[in-house]
């Protein structure tokens, strides 16, 4: 019998993933977007399996828009990096210091 | 073991696999198809929580809209791989080890307080019950207003998207129709009045 155990360490683990990616890829902002990705499917993961073993479709209503948000963060990071990518010739996050003081 | 706990923990290890192989993997388009491939196995983990919609909607939107677009923006950019990876060892202990204390903290936590009372699994639904109904009814009566800010977010997402990559480069050629439908006879045609040619003797 699966239990909510189960779901809730794999959703740790692959959030655990996605963390240690942001450390692991800290020079590749596409790598970075794609650890997030990760983190969030996690989170969905969380939400799914409280509201199967919960009784309660609620759960299902929030992945519904954080799937929402994640795809108009998705769209706009990309964005940001292509135009990046115009201007610096570079996806490096080291190169990013323009702000820099 | 049922059959159902041997899906259970086969998609699982398939996904934790292709999870770790897109956090590794020197070739950041098979990090993106290694993302696909998780999230099609998560797709096959929510079908077994009855969350048919949202499973399908994952592969639909998440497979063939977003993972899409990362695989687009990765090949159409030049990128130098090998400056990319040059900090991977060196920063491969501290990642480990803040994922595994992540994993070891939450592990602690979950495994102890989140355990439901024996004989309080949910029942399997019956066959003639509809999740995208249900959620469709949810959607648009409890959850309506939630529902249109999602969708101001992605048009906001939108407009932002091509906003940002909108450039007008000079020295491209384009039509104005404003001024292809304002103009006049006047500034194209020349009436002009002229005698008529002698035939030559």
């Amino acid at each position: 019998m699966i239990t909510l155990q189960d779901y809730l360490v794999l959703g740790a683990i692959l959030f655990c993933v996605g963390v240690a990616g942001i450390f692991l890829n800290r020079k590749n902002v596409i790598v970075l977007l794609m650890s997030i990705e990760l983190m969030l499917l996690a989170a969905n993961m969380n939400f799914v399996a409280f509201s199967y073993f919960l009784g309660n479709a609620a759960g299902q209503v929030f992945v519904f828009f954080i799937l929402t948000v994640a795809a108009a963060e998705s769209a706009i990071g990309l964005a940001i990096l292509v135009v990046l990518f115009r201007n610096r010739r570079s996806i490096n996050v080291e190169d990013i210091d323009t702000l820099k003081g | 073991m049922t059959f159902e706990l041997f899906i259970f923990y086969l998609f699982a290890a398939v996904l934790v696999f292709a999870a770790l192989r897109v956090v590794t993997v020197r070739n950041p388009v098979h990090a993106v198809l290694f993302l696909v491939l998780a999230f099609f196995s998560s797709a096959a983990l929510w079908l077994l929580l009855e969350a048919e919609f949202l499973a399908l909607v994952l592969v639909l939107v998440y497979v063939g809209a977003v993972m899409v677009l990362f695989l687009f923006v990765v090949m159409m950019l030049d990128i130098n791989v090998a400056v990319l990876r040059e900090g991977f060892t060196r920063y491969l202990p501290v990642g480990l080890l803040v994922g595994l204390a992540i994993v070891a903290e939450m592990g602690l936590v979950l495994v102890r307080y989140f355990v439901l009372p024996p004989g309080s699994a949910p029942k399997p639904v019956g066959p003639d019950f509809s999740n995208t109904r249900m959620l469709g009814d949810l959607l648009y009566t409890h959850y309506v207003y939630p529902f249109e800010i999602a969708a101001a977010i992605l048009l906001v997402a939108i407009v932002a998207a091509i906003a940002l990559t909108l450039r007008r480069r000079p020295g491209t050629k384009h039509q104005d129709p404003a001024a292809q439908i304002a103009v006049r006879r006047r500034d194209r045609v020349r009436l002009v009045r002229m005698d008529a040619e002698k035939k030559p003797e």
